[in-house]
């Protein structure tokens, strides 16, 4: 789908289906055809290379045979946001760069047929999953995003009384709040949180732990608890000027979008993106679309140091993002009104590698420059909520959860952590799919802690 | 530019395509246009009585994606009058001398109709006849087509009354619904016929539909067995031709039928005795203008093997098709996994473990990247691994050099023989 350029003369109906998925989807006959191309490999790479191991073969062959339900369970079966991931997953680094195919010819389109059959699932309103026996455990599960969710659906098909307790007003955390509509329309992650509610897990949302439920009562109330509380807000630039109206955080400027009728006050600004990873890509796709005239992300290392996905970086190139490396900013500037009018950058070169591993920034002393901007977005990382995994007593390194990393068993027995919680330097990745087996694994560790069972093999259909 | 002509029992045609008797050839207007894209021949599509067809009639079997591998339809013969087709037949020999039009025949089995109808027919100028005792379905429950075709002396009789009266050749078509193709065609030797064509269509039931409960395809609900054609049944005729060439008391030219579609089959068909081929379903499927890759290739084939003349090439491999107690019992291959080209998609391993010997092994080497390796000594030289592999060249069957070769039937005489060493 193309965008409407970003003119002026842009309107509110643009703007609207400037948000429109922008990948259509397979049509019946390409998801056959190309399923029908799959080799059906034994002892698949791709399953290895899936977070999660959808056995991604077998549900391939399942669309090439007609039996779309099969299909869309074994991937919710190994995945419980599969429809998320479809269209979120770093395919081509995952399931599809694994693919034997790669060099015989080219690997099979695995996200966009994982995208067709759970897309059917979703339209014929298949219920995939029923909960199991009650077993007579309670489970308390903190933060309703991709690991919460995940968590929970496996532990209501071990028979669990599972609830789920969630700040905002809808679950799904990331993916209903975080990730751009043009790429992951609320309703899909939607119809996953409804999959996970329909086996009798209960969503208590907007219920914030630590205000609206004490964590004692938490603790005292439920047998085992997971902490799935993910990752807060931008964190603070640092720098003169962050109080400027202008001035955005692109957790919550993406938010919005999902969130609130899209505005039309980028239409023809100028807007300037600060940090290179895939949350910046998204805030600056989001301005262009709606309709900001000029969107720049600012780096202060190289392409290569960035952490966006590749095509995350071509599809922002495509719409006419401009990147600017080796430029921090270090003042923004507001006019008469308190609203952002200039941002002032140095410009940087790259020294030794840091703690990171990557070739540590270094301000080259007077290039200090002025860009003309409306709009600041800022897109350095996450918070994390530090207050809140002290409040579980749970030791923690700066906020990452420690835990026994084959059972996500913390500190405190009772309490068991899966998705960003626990991720950390060398300490898994920030993928939704890797959140989501967190979630499982966490689901079958509190199955073994309490009944000495290790697999899912109670699992309820 | 090889000669492509051929000389099928006396009949000539500037190259071995000739469109078989079915939906292709029921007019004037499309012999015709398939003569002018090039078709060396057509037999036109079976004249008799004037019947009844049904509708629906065809249904083809789709197979991982792939349209129309396996074809079948439940038509008859002709529903034109046989005046309308003679007069077309006569107008399309006048226009195109140098092509070969054949009439396809099927009357009941009495001797007046066969010499009234062939009088009538070589009276317009067709270039030899074409007996249809093979159709399966619809005439056979009249006593024609199969319902002849499926007894050696019906068919025998009745090639012979042709021959009373036929000036031109006789070509007899044979069924393959029947458990020794050469007991018929042996039948129509006998009764003097100078060429033989198969195979005909084979009984099938092409489907259920999975909502409704039909058969596929189905006449307001009810559906009957159908004629099975089209590139899935290729093997079976070939087979068939084969058997009929390698037979000595069946010494007449063959025009080949079944499952044709390219000039790679046609070669098939022609190193396996047939002096020509006829194809249906392939124009059924794709049109007239298949043929003229079919010429192409052919030539091209022809040429760079330094063949001049198409014809040198039938018969070639009938000596090489034998039977089971004369294969060497000694001969050995083993599957040899060619780990720069393979992509490990373990397909190879599992078929062998699953189905076969056990015997390809998938290992890790120094780096800790998987590999498949064969245990050659275990392998029987089954072909399967090759067989499953989806990359060409990733699997060789190697000939491993073996003792002095021996039949099974050596063997057996050797045994019977008493041993010279023995005291």
């Amino acid at each position: 789908m193309s965008i409407k350029p970003n003119t002026i003369s842009i309107s509110a109906e643009d703007i609207q289906s400037n948000f429109n998925e922008v990948n259509p989807g397979l049509t019946k006959k390409e998801a056959i055809e190309e399923a029908h191309r799959c080799l059906y490999c034994y002892d698949a790479p791709c399953i290895k290379a899936c977070p999660t191991g959808i056995n991604i073969p077998s549900f391939i062959k399942k669309i090439a045979s007609g039996n779309m339900k099969g299909s869309a369970r074994v991937i919710m079966e190994a995945n419980p946001v599969g429809a998320s991931c479809a269209r979120v997953c770093p395919t081509e680094e995952l399931c599809e760069g694994a693919c034997v195919l790669n060099n015989a010819s080219k690997p099979i389109m695995i996200g966009d047929l994982q995208r067709y059959a759970t897309d059917w699932a979703m339209k014929n309103q298949e219920l995939l999953f029923k909960a199991g026996e009650p077993n007579g455990k309670s489970v308390a599960i903190v933060g309703g995003g991709p690991a919460g969710l995940s968590a929970a659906r496996e532990l209501a098909r071990l028979g669990y009384k599972v609830t789920i307790f969630e700040a905002k007003d809808k679950a799904g955390g990331l993916d209903t709040y975080g990730i751009v509509s043009f790429r992951l329309p609320q309703e899909i992650s939607l119809w996953e949180v409804e999959q996970v509610e329909k086996l009798g897990v209960e969503i208590r949302t907007n219920c914030q732990v630590g205000k609206d439920i004490s964590v004692n009562e938490i603790m005292d109330q439920y047998d085992v608890v997971v902490l799935a509380i993910g990752m807060g807000n931008v964190p603070m630039l640092g720098i003169e000027g962050e109080d400027l109206d202008g001035v955005y955080d692109a957790i919550q400027f993406v938010e919005d979008t999902k969130t609130k009728p899209l505005t039309d006050r980028f239409v023809g600004s100028r807007v300037a993106v600060i940090g290179a990873g895939n949350t910046a890509i998204d805030a600056a796709t989001c301005s262009v679309r709606l309709g900001a005239e000029n969107v720049t992300i600012l780096y202060r290392r190289t392409a290569k140091e960035m952490t966006a996905y590749q095509f995350e970086y071509e599809f922002a190139k495509q719409d006419g993002v401009e990147f600017r490396w080796l430029t921090q900013p270090v003042r923004i500037i507001g006019d008469e009104q308190g609203k952002v009018k200039q941002l002032e950058c140095i410009r940087m070169e790259l020294g030794e590698p840091d703690a990171s591993g990557r070739r540590r920034p270094i301000p080259i002393e007077g290039s200090e420059f002025v860009m003309e901007v409306d709009t600041v977005i800022k897109a350095i990382g996450q918070t994390r909520y530090v207050d809140l995994i002290e409040a579980f007593g749970l030791e923690h390194d700066n906020g990452v959860v420690k835990i026994n990393e084959e059972t996500l068993q913390t500190s405190n027995p009772k309490v068991f952590a899966a998705g960003d919680v626990i991720f950390g330097d060398n300490q898994g990745e920030a993928m939704v799919v890797s959140a989501a087996e967190q979630g499982k694994q966490a689901a079958y560790g509190i199955h073994h802690y309490l009944f000495g069972r290790k697999n899912e093999s109670s699992l309820a259909g | 530019m090889a000669d492509l002509r051929i000389n099928l029992a006396g009949i000539e045609s500037p190259n071995p395509f000739w469109l078989a008797s079915a939906p292709p050839t029921n007019s004037g207007y499309q012999v015709q246009r398939a003569f002018e894209a090039g078709w060396g021949g057509a037999v036109w599509k079976t004249l008799g009585e004037p019947i009844l067809n049904v509708s629906s009639r065809f249904a083809a079997l789709h197979y991982n994606g792939q349209r129309v591998v396996g074809f079948n339809n439940i038509e008859l013969i002709t529903d034109r009058p046989l005046e309308v087709n003679l007069k077309e037949i006569y107008e399309t020999k006048k226009k195109f001398p140098n092509h070969a039009i054949i009439a396809s025949l099927m009357v009941e089995p009495k001797r007046e109709k066969w010499h009234e109808i062939v009088k009538r027919v070589e009276d317009v100028g067709v270039d030899g006849l074409e007996l249809n005792f093979g159709c399966p379905h619809g005439m056979a429950e009249r006593g024609m087509g199969s319902a002849s075709g499926q007894h050696p002396d019906l068919v025998e009789q009745q090639t012979y009354w042709v021959k009373e009266v036929a000036q031109t050749p006789v070509i007899v078509k044979l069924t393959p619904n029947i458990t020794d193709i050469t007991h018929t065609a042996r039948g129509a030797v006998q009764g003097g016929a100078d060429a033989i064509s198969l195979i005909n269509t084979i009984n099938s039931l092409m489907g259920v539909d999975l909502d409704t409960w039909h058969t596929i395809p189905h006449v307001a609900g009810k559906g009957a067995h159908g004629g099975y054609c089209g590139p899935a049944v290729k093997p079976i005729a070939l087979n068939m031709v084969a058997e009929c060439a390698r037979h000595p008391e069946i010494n007449v030219p063959i025009s080949g039928i079944g499952g044709i579609s390219t000039w790679k089959d046609t070669v098939e068909f022609m190193l396996m005795g047939a002096t020509g081929v006829q194809v249906c379903t392939a124009v059924m499927h794709h049109g007239f203008s298949i043929v003229e890759d079919m010429i192409d290739g052919l030539n091209n084939y022809l040429d760079e093997k330094g063949i001049t003349s198409v014809q040198d090439i039938i018969g070639q491999s009938v000596a090489k098709y034998s039977n089971w107690g004369d294969l060497d019992l000694n001969y050995r291959v083993v599957a040899r996994i060619n780990n720069d080209v393979c992509i490990n998609c373990n397909k190879c391993h599992i078929a062998c473990e699953d189905a076969s010997h056990q015997c390809i092994d998938i290992l890790t080497n120094v780096n800790g990247e998987k590999y498949l390796e064969v245990r050659e000594d275990d392998c029987v030289g089954c072909n399967l691994c090759s067989i499953v592999c989806p990359v060409e060249g990733a699997i060789d069957m190697i000939e491993i050099p073996s003792e002095t070769p021996m039949s099974w039937n050596e063997r057996q005489a050797a045994i019977k023989e008493p041993s010279c060493s023995s005291s």
